[in-house]
């Protein structure tokens, strides 16, 4: 393995100041899950590593008024650990209580999540559909991007040499909003997704209508993807069986899977039609559930 | 559960679940690995592999690495001698030297990814790693040989120009079939002729791994005067000695093989791999030499089981009787002939009795990595097709599994297709066990939802077993402690099991036995830990050695007591004078008087048991539950039966019989060599290579059947290895029995699953 330095930074500036000396050669470090084996495996190699743990900012969870900020640093387990971040945003915590298992929960994060940019990354779907932004930080400051878009290829993102995410913020859900993660893999953990769809909806003060609805989906594009015909095709719905399974319908034409080892395109195609309308059931209850209570 | 078939002897050691002798060691992380060794000036190597999986190497420039600062040694085959054309018998692994030293470094071809082209050692290992970026490779690329179907076209690439394949008896050139055998009984076609229900089936199997945790390691230290010193995680420190020897061209006594403990074999840590190649650069260096293999290479080079296809073809007449039955077995050998077809053969139809059979076997060369022992070598993928085709001829002619199978069992005197007729036997047994079982009288239940469908399946597994030479040295000590020396490496706890067995011997507890496994100069010869021998094979060594401990106690209590040795009883640990009530003693009180009649006592039993180790036969019986919208299974309910004979440790027994049908289930449902057009494996990695994790299994219900082994004294069978055959077909008849379709392939994946739902919609 190529040598490497190790920076712990403790500020924003620390971390960017590393990151501008090194540019390419330099990537931040949150839970590790990904990088040091993607570095073990001889993937690429680096002159630095920037452990962004100790960032403050980084390492931070707020609920609040506006919503939901997550430090890019900040374990899976913390988020669905806390209660009241576990109601407010079920997609969410859906992604993080099955990445991997236990112990890379304890470690991995979202914000590294977004950053390793797979296409099949368990944590974009739902931050897709809970409408999330990403606040980049960098030399001359620090600016906002939506999730969507975030990630450009597999292993790629927005983000300059000399920029890193400080947080991600999910803004504060409607009333009656539900929302839902599931992947399929052949076993019940430690696997990657060969397709995952996030969906959230929000019905209407009745109920009986869908007001609006999100629909992602991992592992049949080069990124996560936004299904945006088949969540067109909810509005003024209502939540029902024939609906979700019209949606699925849709977002299978959506998808532009590929054959690999983990899957083939028939495989993925069937399956986003299935799992679109499961989450969709299961967005649709939660929001009901919520509006009851 | 343990079921009870007959009467027995009353053991007083043996059948108990005393703690294992080396469990505070591994527990507590202080059992020392193949890794873990450390000596004073080690030093680090690491290995450069091709990345084609056929090509020609047309030159090796090592110079720049040499000159690295940090390197100590550079390595390719030049540094290695020619080895001489040899058989080397490993125990469960045959092999020739000449092979067996090409396939450690590559010489004039690369015939897998992941060969072996060079070595470096150096200071540590990241300087090791380095130094492989500057070693230049030339190579000229062929044609990979990838499929079975390929390698057996004709005018197909050669992945060897000089093999002479042995097409039953007949020499043949320029081929990549290494041999074909045949075993044949009665008539198979005019046993056809006389069936009313004929079933033929082709089954396909991916090649799948052991998937030991811990990865091959060697360090070897190759002194000034000649002496080579090898730790190694090996099942076969004796194996491995004489196989160094060979491709060494080094007297075997030169060679001294320590064998670590030992982190999961099942087969695949049978032959060499870098032990070799830390002897060439220890001897080049001078210094110790430590290899240790990432876990990519562990999947690209080592060997796993070999894929193939197999054809079986099974006819019954009305009452449901087997009237003849051919199978056509094709495995991919990997680069180097060796891929198990005559066990295949041995066990194909083991568990029936058919007048009229014939099996073929092919042992074919594919440009992929040569394929080993694991678990039952051969039998799970033959089994495969004889089991699926079997609980399609109960569909067919309306027949409960089970009462076909006590129906048409293999007893005690049937010949195997392979000739060898059966002593007695547990196969009625365990297929009765089943059909006993709270399991096979339970309702299958309704699916947990509409989109779901549950299924139920059985199917039966055989595995013969191997004898073969194993020593054991016992010393008593004046505590009346007994330390028992053996070379079997302890893979499933045969310390205990081997322990218990002198135990029972001396009248004294398992834990008074302090048992040690040693290196090859340590003790006399002792061979592999494999082929279920060990309990049975060592086991008997270290009751011959206990018995003769017993005998010159005897002899010792006699002079105490000044009387003849006739006199002296020993029963229940109690050594006693038969004429002179009151005179007695215990083993440890007379462990206390050896100094004063003679000098410590010790003994050393060998034994070289010929013929298979007894066999032993299993029934399994599993529930699943499949999702017609994704093609995941979950397994419900899973129960295995197997004969032991006699369960030493019967925990050690349920955690064979547990851990061989997980290994199946993951060879069932997800576990492949995902190999391209290249012949590179696209998911050599524990996340994509899908090995159950503990979440993926249910609870292995247990049932121990016990029908005494006739050779071995207290009628122990090898049992580590049966539990691997049947959850393949097992799981394949309960999809059927959930689906309505056959899956023929493996794995069964979610995706073929889906494609098979498909395509009986569509028809």
């Amino acid at each position: 393995m190529h040598p490497f330095r190790y920076v712990a930074a403790s500020s924003i500036d620390e971390a960017v100041a590393v990151l501008r000396e090194h540019g390419a050669r330099a990537r931040c470090l949150a839970g590790g899950t990904d990088i040091l084996v993607q570095l073990r495996g001889g993937r690429y190699e680096l002159d630095a590593l920037v452990d962004v743990k100790g960032v403050p900012e980084a390492s931070a969870m707020r609920l609040g008024r506006a919503g939901l900020d997550i430090g890019a640093a900040v374990p899976c387990y913390r988020i669905y650990e806390d209660a009241k971040v576990a109601a407010a945003y079920p997609g969410i915590v859906d992604a993080a209580s099955l990445i991997g298992g236990i112990q890379i929960q304890s470690r991995a994060s979202l914000g590294g999540n977004l950053c390793n940019a797979a296409p099949s990354a368990d944590g974009i779907g739902p931050l897709l559909v809970h409408d999330a932004t990403v606040v980049i930080a960098g030399p001359t400051g620090t600016r906002t991007v939506p999730v969507d878009g975030f990630c450009t290829a597999p292993g790629s993102t927005v983000l300059d040499d000399d920029e890193l995410v400080v947080s991600v913020h999910v803004p504060r859900p409607p009333t009656r909003f539900g929302a839902a993660y599931e992947r399929f893999i052949p076993r019940n953990e430690m696997d990657i997704a060969i397709v995952g769809v996030a969906s959230s909806l929000v019905l209407d003060r009745s109920g009986k209508r869908i007001e609006s609805a999100r629909i992602a989906l991992a592992s049949v594009a080069p990124t996560p993807i936004v299904a945006s015909k088949a969540a067109a095709s909810l509005i003024g719905e209502p939540p029902s069986e024939e609906a979700f399974r019209a949606a699925g319908e849709i977002a299978a034409g959506e998808a532009s899977p590929i054959d690999d080892m983990r899957g083939t395109i028939d495989q993925r195609r069937d399956l986003v039609r299935v799992l679109t309308r499961r989450t969709l059931a299961l967005a649709a209850q939660r929001a009901s559930a919520g509006a009851a209570r | 559960m343990t079921s009870k078939t007959e009467p027995k002897r009353k053991f007083r050691v043996v059948g108990t679940r005393p703690i294992r002798h080396d469990g505070w060691d591994k527990v507590l992380g202080r059992a020392a690995y193949g890794a873990d060794v450390k000596l004073p000036g080690l030093v680090h190597g690491a290995v450069l592999r091709s990345p084609h999986a056929h090509a020609r190497i047309v030159k090796i420039d090592t110079a720049k690495a040499e000159k690295a600062p940090g390197v100590l040694a550079v390595m390719t085959a030049a540094d290695m001698p020619v080895a001489a054309s040899q058989v080397l018998d490993l125990g469960e692994e045959v092999t020739n030297a000449t092979y067996a030293s090409d396939r450690v470094m590559a010489r004039a071809k690369a015939v897998y990814n992941g060969h072996p082209v060079a070595a470096v050692a150096a200071v540590d290992l990241n300087t090791a790693l380095e130094a492989l970026t500057l070693i230049d490779v030339v190579y000229e690329v062929l044609t990979p040989v990838v499929t079975i179907e390929q390698a057996m076209a004709p005018g197909a690439p050669l992945v060897h120009d000089d093999l002479v394949g042995d097409d039953i008896g007949e020499r043949v050139e320029h081929t990549n079939v290494a041999e074909h055998i045949r075993y044949e009984v009665g008539d198979p076609e005019a046993g056809f002729a006389e069936a009313s229900t004929i079933v033929e089936l082709e089954c396909r199997l991916s090649r799948a791994h052991q998937g030991y945790i811990e990865p091959q390691t060697a360090t070897a230290f190759w002194s000034q005067d000649g002496k080579l010193t090898v730790w190694t995680s090996t099942q076969a420190s004796f194996g491995q000695r004489d196989a160094l020897a060979g491709v060494l061209m080094r007297p075997v006594s030169s060679i001294k093989v320590v064998p670590m403990e030992i982190g999961g074999g099942f087969g695949g840590k049978i032959g060499i791999y870098l032990e070799p190649l830390a002897a060439v650069l220890s001897r080049k260096c001078g210094r110790p030499v430590k290899l240790v293999m990432e876990r990519r290479a562990v999947f690209d080079a080592t060997g796993p089981a070999p894929g193939g296809i197999v054809r079986v073809k099974m006819g019954v007449d009305d009452k449901g009787l087997i009237t003849a039955a051919t199978a056509d077995i094709r495995y991919g050998a990997g680069a180097y002939p060796g891929a198990q077809i005559n066990p295949a053969s041995v066990c194909v139809f083991a568990s029936y009795r058919i007048a009229n059979a014939r099996v073929d076997g092919y042992d074919i060369v594919i440009n992929l990595s040569k394929t080993s022992a694991y678990r039952a070598p051969g039998a799970p993928q033959a089994t495969f097709a004889t089991e699926t085709v079997v609980d399609e001829i109960c569909r067919r002619i309306g027949m409960d599994p089970a009462e076909f199978r006590l129906l048409n069992a293999s007893k005690e005197g049937d010949r195997r297709v392979d000739g060898p007729a059966f002593p007695r036997i547990g196969n009625v047994e365990v297929v009765e066990a089943i059909k006993g079982s709270a399991h096979y009288r339970s309702k299958l239940g309704p699916a947990s939802s509409p989109a779901k469908k549950r299924g139920r399946g059985m199917a039966s597994g055989f595995w013969q077993g191997i004898g073969g030479k194993s020593t054991v040295t016992i010393s008593v000590n004046n505590d009346g402690v007994v330390s028992l020396i053996e070379g079997s490496v302890d893979i499933g706890g045969t310390r205990a099991s081997i322990a218990m067995q002198a135990a029972e011997v001396l009248g004294i507890a398992a834990e008074d036995v302090h048992p040690s496994v040693v290196d090859t100069d340590s003790i006399g010869h002792t061979d592999l830990t494999a082929g279920s021998r060990t309990t049975y094979a060592t086991g008997a060594a270290a009751i011959k050695a206990a018995e003769q401990v017993v005998e010159e106690m005897k002899n010792r209590a006699a002079l105490a007591w000044e009387t003849d040795a006739g006199n002296v009883r020993f029963e229940d640990g109690v050594f006693s004078n038969a004429v002179a009530k009151g005179q007695r003693l215990t083993f440890k009180e007379l462990s206390g008087k050896l100094g004063a009649t003679g000098g410590q006592i010790s003994t050393t039993g060998v034994v070289n048991l010929r013929g298979s180790g007894g066999g032993s036969f299993a029934a399994h019986l599993v529930d699943v539950e499949v999702d017609t919208e994704t093609g995941k299974v979950e397994i419900l309910r899973y129960t295995a039966a197997q004969d032991a004979g006699k369960a030493v440790h019967p925990a050690y027994v349920e955690g064979q019989m547990e851990g061989g049908a997980v290994q199946g289930i993951g060879w069932a449902l997800n576990e492949e060599y995902v190999v391209g057009d290249d012949g590179v494996m696209q998911n050599a990695s524990f996340l994509d290579y899908r090995m159950p994790t503990t979440l993926d299994v249910p609870t292995i219900e247990t049932i121990i059947v016990e029908v005494p082994n006739e050779r071995h004294p207290f009628g122990v069978r090898g049992i580590g290895e049966t539990g691997i055959v049947p959850p393949m077909p097992a799981i394949s008849n309960a999809l059927r029995d959930a689906l309505g379709v056959r899956l023929t392939e493996l794995p069964m994946k979610p995706g073929r699953i889906m494609a098979a739902l498909k395509a009986q919609a569509a028809s």
